[in-house]
C-alpha cells in the first residue's frame, strides 16, 4: 500500500540549481534588446525545472519503476505484437554515422543511410509480395492515411473521382476508419458472419460502382485468418475497388502468406510491432506502405531509387504523387532498428517468428478454453480473443480481469475489443515467450476464473498491489488538469 | 534452428501441440488457402551473427559523413544542438521504451506522468493553455492544426506563409487535398511573410492563417500583427515555432496564437536522418476538445492518491472511428521523454541562456560574413539562421568544405528559385568562434 504522492519535476525545483552544461560563450556578448525588436522579448521565463544532475536522473529512475515494458513482465496486449525488443537494434540506431547525419545533408555524403533503406525497401517488398516500399509514414494510421490518399489519388486518375466509400468490417481497428475519414471517404461497415470472418452476403451487398477500398486485417482483429479471402478480394475488384491490407497482424503469417499473393493491392506494416521497432511508451513508429504496381506512380515524394551506376537516390520527379506526407524521409531510426532485425532473423528466422506466434497463441487458447468463453472456436494465428461474459454474470467484468492480472506482475490483453465480442479479451503472447511464461499467466488467469466463482470481491477491487489503485477517469474527463501549475 | 530470441524447445513444442491437438505446427495454417499459401522461404540474406551484422552495419554508417566527426552549418529545421548526456540513459531505461502506449494507469504512471510533465513545459514555453503528447513532427502536426482549423470554423482555406519551411508547406498541402481544403501561399518579401499581401488574401473563407517563428530564413517575424489581421477575420491563427527561440522570444500564446505547433528536436533528439523526433500541438482551452492525438490529465485514485491517465478520449480514434478529429494513434512518446529530460537538464536558466547564445553566435557569424563581403540580404532580427548570398553555386561550395570537414549550409535555390546562389547558414550554441571563422574564410576564399 502506497501511500505517497510520487513527486512532480516542478515540484523538487529550488531557484539556482542547475543541470545543465553548456559551451563557454567564445563570441562577443550582447544584450538581446540590441538584437530583437521591441515585444519579443520574453518577459517572463517560462518555468522549468532548475534540478540538479542527480535530482533529474533519481526522479525519472523512480518514473521508470512506475512502468511496466516488455523487459519487466509478460505484456500479452492483443494487436499490439510486445515481442522482445533485441538491444543490438538500439546499438546500431546509436551508432554515429546513423544517428548524427542531418536530413538535408548533400546525397552523396550519406549513402550508407540510403543503401540501408533501400536493402530494407527491397526486404519489406519480399515480405509482402509487393512491387514497391514506401517508408516514410510515421507510423501505421499514417500509413493507412498515405495508402487510401494513393488509392484516391488512383482512382482520379482513371477518371473515377466518385468513387469515395471505404468498407471497414466491424471487428476493425479504430484507426481503419478515422484514417478513411482524413482522407476524404466516407465509411462503410461490413458485418462478420458466425465464424467470426467477414460475411461474403453482406460484402456483395455494400459494394457497388462507388467503392473505393476495402481495408482489410488478415488476420483480422479475431485471430482468424480470413479464409474467403480470394473471393473478398474478387468481389472488390470486379467493382474496381482496391484491397488494403492492414499489417498490425503480419507477425501471424511471415513466410506463410504474403498479401501480395492474396489479392491486396497495398499495405502497410507496423516496424514497431512485427518488427522490432521498440513501443517506446506510446511511439515512435513506422508504417512503410507497399503498393501493386499500378500503384506506384501515386507513391508520396520522395521516392528512393537506386541508379544505375549502384548509388541511391531521392526522386522527386513524381508527377502523379500525391505530395509529401511528412518531412524528410520517415522515422530513419525505427527503419535501421527494424533492418537489423530483419538481418538478425533471416528468411529461417522469421518464418520461425511466425510459427512459434501462432504456436504460442492456439496453446494458450487452448490452456485457457475451459475457464472463458471462446467465441470462434477454431485455429487462431497469433493472437485469440475469450470472451468474460460467463464471469459478468457473477459480477466481475472483464476489466476487474484486466486489473486482477496486474497483482500478477502481468499487462492485461486488450479489452472490450474487438467491438463485436462481448466483454472481449485479445491476448497475442509473441513467439519471444517462453513456454514456462505462457504456463505461468495461464496459471494466472485461471486462479482469477476461480476467484470470480469464490471470492468476486478480491478481482472486483483489484489491483491491490500497484502504486495507484484504480483512477477516476470520470474525474479526469470532467475538471481536466493537462498541466502542473504553480501552487 | 534455434535463435536467441525464441525460447522454444523441441520438448516445449511437442508437449504444447498436443495440448491444442494437433501433429505439427503446419496444421495451425491450414486455414489459409492453398492457392495463397506461400511456400518456402522468403528470398532475403541469411541471418547474421550479432558480431558480424554489427561489423557490417559499423561499416555501413562509416559511408556517410556525419554532424559529430564533421563541423555542421546544416539546420533549416533541424539543428546540431548541445544533448545532455543524461537523455540517452533516461530513454535507455528498457521501463519506459519497452512499454507501449499507457492504457493501463495503474503500471504506467512512470510514462503518464513524463507526459504530463512534457505537456507543461511545452505550455510553458509557448505560453499556451494546454498541449497534448506528441505528434509525429512539426510538418504534420503543422497540417492537423490546418486540419483542425478548418473544421472548427467549418471554412475551406487556409493561408499559409511562404517562410514557413517548405517540407511542412507540402505536407499541409497533402492532407488538406484529404479533406478538399484549399492552400494559399502568403508571398514572402524580404525573407518575411508580406504582410500587405495577406490582407489582401484574407477572407471569411479563411480558416487559418499559419506562419512561422523564427521563420524558415531565420527571421522573428511581426507575428503580433499578422495574429491581429487574422483574428479579425475571424480566422485561427496557428503558429509554427522552434520552442528552443521561445527559451527567450516573447511565446506565441502572448501574441494571439490559437495554435503552436513545431518540433522538439532542438532538445535532446539526434539529427537521426529525418526521424524519429517530436511535434508538439499546443493550444487554448477553447480548443481542447479538438485536439488531435493523446492528452494525459491528473486525477486521483480510490485513496485520493494522485495519479495521471488517459483523457478526453472521446475525440479518439479508438472511440470515435470514423467521426474522430484526426486518425493518429501511436506518437512519439519516447522522443517526448528525450526532449523533456533535456528540458529538464536546461531549466529556466539554461534554456534561456542557450536560446541567446545561438542568437548571439548567429549575430557573429553574420558579421563575420558580412565584414568578408558576403551579402546577407535579409536584415531583419533572426534566430539561429542567415541567409548569405553567394558567388558561386552552392553545392559547389558545400563540395569544397566537406573537403575541410564542414558541413555546409542548406542551398536555398532546391526549393525557391529566387534564391539560387543563396544558402541558409545555421548557428546553434555549439559552434565555436574559430569553427565560424574557418566558415567565413573558407567560403570567402572560394567565392572571390
Amino acid at each position: 500500500m502506497h501511500n505517497e504522492n510520487q513527486s512532480l519535476i516542478f515540484e523538487l525545483t529550488k531557484e539556482g540549481r542547475v543541470g545543465y552544461s553548456l559551451p563557454e560563450l567564445d563570441v562577443q556578448d550582447f544584450d538581446l534588446t540590441e538584437l530583437l525588436p521591441e515585444g519579443y522579448i520574453r518577459e517572463e521565463a517560462a518555468e522549468l525545472p532548475e534540478v540538479s544532475e542527480l535530482d533529474i536522473m533519481r526522479h525519472y529512475t523512480a518514473l521508470s519503476r512506475r512502468n511496466h515494458g516488455v523487459d519487466s513482465g509478460f505484456y500479452p496486449l492483443g494487436s499490439c505484437t510486445m515481442k522482445y525488443n533485441p538491444k543490438i537494434n538500439e546499438n546500431v540506431a546509436r551508432i554515429s554515422g546513423f544517428a548524427n547525419i542531418h536530413p538535408l545533408q548533400d546525397e552523396s555524403t550519406v549513402q550508407g543511410a540510403m543503401e540501408l533503406l533501400y536493402n530494407l525497401q527491397t526486404s519489406l517488398v519480399e515480405i509482402t509480395g509487393m512491387d514497391e516500399v514506401t517508408l516514410q509514414p510515421a507510423a501505421g494510421a499514417h500509413g493507412e492515411w498515405t495508402a487510401l490518399m494513393m488509392i484516391r489519388a488512383f482512382h482520379e486518375a482513371n477518371g473515377e473521382g466518385h468513387r469515395n466509400k471505404v468498407i471497414v468490417p466491424d471487428s476493425a481497428h479504430g484507426t481503419n476508419p478515422a484514417s478513411a475519414t482524413v482522407a476524404g471517404f466516407e465509411t462503410i461497415t461490413v458485418k462478420s458472419n458466425e465464424d467470426g470472418l467477414v460475411d461474403l452476403d453482406d460484402l456483395r451487398r455494400v459494394v457497388g460502382e462507388d467503392t473505393a477500398a476495402l481495408m482489410l486485417t488478415n488476420p483480422n482483429t479475431l485471430g482468424l485468418f480470413e479464409e474467403n479471402i480470394i473471393e473478398m478480394a474478387d468481389i472488390i475488384h470486379s467493382v474496381g475497388g482496391k484491397v488494403y491490407y492492414d499489417g498490425a497482424n503480419l507477425n501471424a503469417v511471415m513466410s506463410k502468406a504474403r498479401p501480395g499473393d492474396m489479392g491486396f493491392d497495398c499495405v502497410h506494416l507496423n516496424l514497431h510491432k512485427t518488427f522490432t521497432g521498440p513501443h517506446g511508451g506510446g511511439g515512435p513508429g513506422s508504417g512503410p506502405v507497399g503498393v501493386k504496381a499500378d500503384l506506384i506512380p501515386f507513391l508520396p515524394k520522395p521516392v528512393l531509387v537506386k541508379q544505375e551506376d549502384g548509388t541511391f537516390h531521392f526522386d522527386y520527379d513524381r508527377p502523379e504523387s500525391i505530395g509529401r506526407v511528412k518531412p524528410f524521409y520517415g522515422n530513419f531510426g525505427i527503419n535501421v532498428r527494424a533492418y537489423t532485425y530483419i538481418r538478425t532473423m533471416g528468411p529461417e528466422g522469421l518464418k520461425d517468428v511466425t510459427e512459434y506466434a501462432v504456436l504460442n497463441a492456439n496453446y494458450m487458447m487452448r490452456r485457457l478454453e475451459p475457464y472463458f468463453d471462446l467465441p470462434y472456436n477454431r485455429h487462431c494465428k497469433h493472437e485469440f480473443v475469450l470472451s468474460g461474459r460467463r464471469q459478468k454474470k457473477l459480477g466481475v467484468r472483464t476489466l476487474d480481469i484486466a486489473k486482477r492480472l496486474l497483482d500478477f506482475g502481468y499487462h492485461p490483453p486488450t479489452i472490450y475489443f474487438p467491438l463485436n465480442v462481448e466483454e472481449g479479451m485479445m491476448i497475442e503472447p509473441t513467439e519471444t515467450e517462453s513456454k514456462e511464461t505462457l504456463d505461468a499467466f495461464c496459471d494466472a488467469m485461471i486462479q482469477i476464473a476461480k476467484e470470480t466463482e469464490e471470492n468476486p470481491t478480491i478481482v472486483q477491487e483489484a489491483p491491490h498491489t500497484t502504486v495507484v489503485s484504480r483512477l477516476d477517469e470520470t474525474r479526469a474527463a470532467r475538471t481536466p488538469v493537462l498541466r502542473y501549475q504553480k501552487a | 534452428m534455434t535463435h536467441r530470441y525464441l525460447p522454444m524447445t523441441e520438448t516445449d513444442k511437442k508437449e504444447m501441440l498436443e495440448t491444442i491437438g494437433v501433429n505439427s505446427i503446419d496444421e495451425l495454417f491450414s486455414d489459409i488457402p492453398e492457392k495463397v499459401r506461400f511456400k518456402g522461404l522468403l528470398n532475403i540474406p541469411k541471418a547474421k551473427s550479432e558480431s558480424s551484422l554489427l561489423k557490417e552495419l559499423k561499416q555501413l554508417a562509416s559511408k556517410n559523413n556525419d554532424t559529430d566527426s564533421n563541423v555542421s552549418f546544416l539546420g533549416a529545421g533541424i539543428y546540431n544542438h548541445y544533448k545532455p548526456v543524461i537523455v540517452d540513459h533516461v530513454i535507455s531505461r528498457s521501463e519506459f521504451y519497452t512499454a507501449y502506449t499507457p492504457y493501463q494507469p495503474e503500471i504506467s504512471q512512470g510514462e503518464l506522468q513524463a507526459i504530463f510533465e512534457f505537456q507543461t513545459m511545452i505550455a510553458e514555453l509557448t505560453g499556451m493553455d494546454l498541449a497534448n503528447s506528441s505528434m509525429y513532427d512539426g510538418g504534420t502536426s503543422l497540417a492537423e492544426a490546418g486540419m483542425l482549423a478548418a473544421a472548427h470554423t467549418k471554412r475551406k482555406k487556409l493561408l499559409v506563409s511562404e517562410s514557413v519551411h517548405p517540407e511542412y508547406r507540402e505536407v499541409v498541402t497533402t492532407y488538406a487535398k484529404g479533406q478538399s481544403i484549399e492552400i494559399v501561399l502568403v508571398p514572402a518579401k524580404n525573407g518575411v511573410t508580406d504582410i500587405e499581401a495577406l490582407k489582401g488574401l484574407l477572407d471569411s473563407d479563411t480558416a487559418a492563417v499559419m506562419v512561422q517563428y523564427p521563420n524558415f530564413f531565420g527571421q522573428i517575424e511581426d507575428i503580433k500583427t499578422i495574429g491581429k489581421l487574422t483574428h479579425e477575420a475571424k480566422s485561427l491563427y496557428v503558429v509554427s515555432s522552434n520552442p528552443l527561440a521561445l527559451g527567450v522570444l516573447t511565446p506565441p500564446g502572448k501574441l494571439g496564437a490559437d495554435i503552436t505547433v513545431g518540433d522538439a528536436q532542438p532538445f535532446g533528439i539526434p539529427e537521426s536522418f529525418g526521424g524519429p523526433y517530436c511535434g508538439y500541438f499546443a493550444t487554448t482551452k477553447q480548443l481542447m476538445r479538438k485536439v488531435p492525438g493523446r492528452l494525459v490529465g491528473e486525477t486521483l485514485d480510490q485513496n485520493g492518491l494522485r495519479g495521471y491517465v488517459l483523457t478526453l478520449q472521446a475525440r479518439e480514434q479508438h472511440i470515435r472511428r470514423e467521426k474522430a478529429t484526426s486518425n493518429i494513434c501511436s506518437n512519439q512518446a519516447l522522443l517526448a521523454l528525450a526532449s523533456s529530460v533535456a528540458m529538464t537538464a536546461l531549466g529556466k536558466q539554461g534554456i534561456q541562456e542557450m536560446a541567446k547564445q545561438n542568437i548571439v553566435k548567429t549575430r557573429f557569424a553574420k558579421n563575420a560574413f558580412e565584414a568578408a563581403g558576403f551579402e546577407v540580404p535579409f536584415q531583419g532580427a533572426h534566430f539561429n539562421e542567415i541567409v548569405v548570398k553567394t558567388n558561386k553555386p552552392v553545392q559547389e561550395i558545400n563540395k569544397i568544405l566537406l573537403q575541410k570537414g564542414i558541413i555546409g549550409g542548406f542551398d536555398l535555390g532546391r526549393l525557391y528559385p529566387e534564391l539560387e546562389n543563396h544558402v541558409l547558414i545555421a548557428v546553434t550554441e555549439l559552434r565555436t568562434k574559430e569553427e565560424i571563422e574557418a566558415l567565413v574564410a573558407e567560403m570567402g576564399a572560394y567565392n572571390a
